[in-house]
């Protein structure tokens, strides 16, 4: 299965706390709810997917059981792209 | 006995108190703690500053009130129309500025088109549009549409892209900006400050510019909801075309109710959600209260945190690397 996690992580760890010793996140964490990702930074997420994967985003697939963690965006993308 | 539940009554408000308290106030924050000589009043003819106008003479009488009328290429014409209804129903000298030509100089129109055109490139002369939200409000992420009406009056939209999002904002902000340039033009010109006008649910939710309509020296209709400033409209008796006005952005072309713009209901319903969370209240009895699904009360919930969190940066003064406790405490 392709990993999405390990590239994802990095992107939000360089774009969204750029290296400001934010504390450590787990694949289960939800972005919202921990104020790493707010909306504007999820359009921001969505261009780095559709840029990275080759993916469009639908608009009924911008929910948080797609977006909202590491967990949910490997199993998003996982369907999405195929394993 | 059971409580009531959840309905318009919560935001009664005792008027004539409300109306003596914010003028007793405005007159302390102005002469005591701004120390300037009167006071600045932006009127988009909505019921916000029509209302904050009418406090202002209540509190600091007509010769200490000056209105400023700011239309702009895409707002209405009925806008300046009542801005200057109220000018004259409460007395006090105002004048009017169209602020299109600053804004074509400084780019807002050329840099919002080219925006629009990355997305529909027929896109030009004749065209409308506006933005519309969507997501949130069905426990979706929230995200912006661009609505484009073509000459022939064909409506089309799409979702919009994060360069184009906010390239469309930036330019669109700098109505609210310059609308503030000559606020604090005047405000310098006369020695007065700058009333602000957001209602609770614009300053809590963020509807505003930084920089722009949510700078202000005095806000003083900021902690009521919009339904009480409708009730306070009434009760200071402005012209029925304002006290039964319907909350518009008047930002972009295409007519666009502030629900569809940023709010996930309609004011009086999101209102009451507001009060409701503010208040503990579990969802259920907004579901309730309001004849909607208990999910869809979350959401409204969910939503409102949302842009609490998103927004907070709108509100934040700039950061220092440790108080100058000498000038700001």
């Amino acid at each position: 299965m392709t990993d999405y996690k390990t590239p994802l992580r990095k992107f939000i760890q360089d774009n969204f706390q750029m290296g400001s010793g934010a504390a450590a996140f787990s694949d289960a964490d939800s972005f919202m709810t921990r104020r790493i990702i707010d909306s504007t930074g999820f359009l921001e997420l969505v261009m780095f997917l559709e840029e990275t994967w080759a993916v469009t985003v639908a608009d009924d697939e911008m929910v948080p059981e797609n977006l909202d963690s590491l967990e949910a965006l490997q199993g998003y993308l996982t369907r999405k792209r195929g394993a | 006995m059971t409580a009531r539940p959840l309905g318009p009554h919560v935001l009664d408000l005792d008027l004539t108190a409300e109306v003596d308290r914010i003028c007793t106030w405005m007159v302390d924050a102005v002469a005591n703690t701004l120390h300037r000589r009167g006071v600045i009043i932006a009127m988009s003819g909505g019921v916000d500053s029509s209302v904050c106008a009418a406090l202002a003479v209540r509190a600091f009488g007509t010769a200490k009130v000056y209105g400023i009328l700011l239309p702009e290429r895409d707002s209405s014409h009925k806008s300046a129309d009542r801005g200057a209804m109220v000018g004259d129903h409460l007395g006090i000298t105002y004048e009017l500025q169209d602020i299109a030509p600053t804004l074509a100089a400084i780019g807002c129109y050329q840099q919002r088109d080219e925006a629009i055109r990355r997305v529909f490139p027929a896109y030009g002369d004749g065209w409308k549009c506006k933005l519309a939200i969507a997501g949130g409000a069905k426990g979706g992420i929230n995200y912006f549409k661009i609505v484009v009406q073509s000459p022939d009056g064909t409506i089309d939209e799409k979702r919009l892209g994060l360069k184009e999002y906010l390239q469309i904002v930036a330019a669109t902000n700098h109505k609210q900006r310059i609308r503030k340039t000559v606020e604090y033009y005047h405000a310098d010109r006369l020695n007065y400050a700058v009333i602000g006008t957001p209602n609770r649910l614009e300053y809590d939710q963020g509807f505003f510019v930084k920089n722009g309509d949510g700078a202000a020296d005095i806000k003083p209709i900021a902690h009521l909801y919009k339904t009480q400033v409708y009730a306070l409209a009434h009760h200071l008796k402005l012209p029925d075309e304002v006290a039964n006005a319907t909350p518009t952005t008047d930002t972009y072309s295409l007519a666009q109710g502030q629900d569809e713009f940023y709010f996930a209901l309609p004011y009086n319903q999101m209102d009451l959600a507001l009060w409701a969370h503010n208040h503990g209240l579990p969802a259920g009895d907004v579901a309730a209260g309001l004849g909607i699904s208990v999910d869809h009360a979350r959401f409204i919930y969910s939503d409102i945190e949302s842009k609490r969190r998103t927004t907070h940066y709108l509100h934040a003064r700039p950061v220092l690397v440790e108080p100058v406790t000498e000038v700001c405490g």
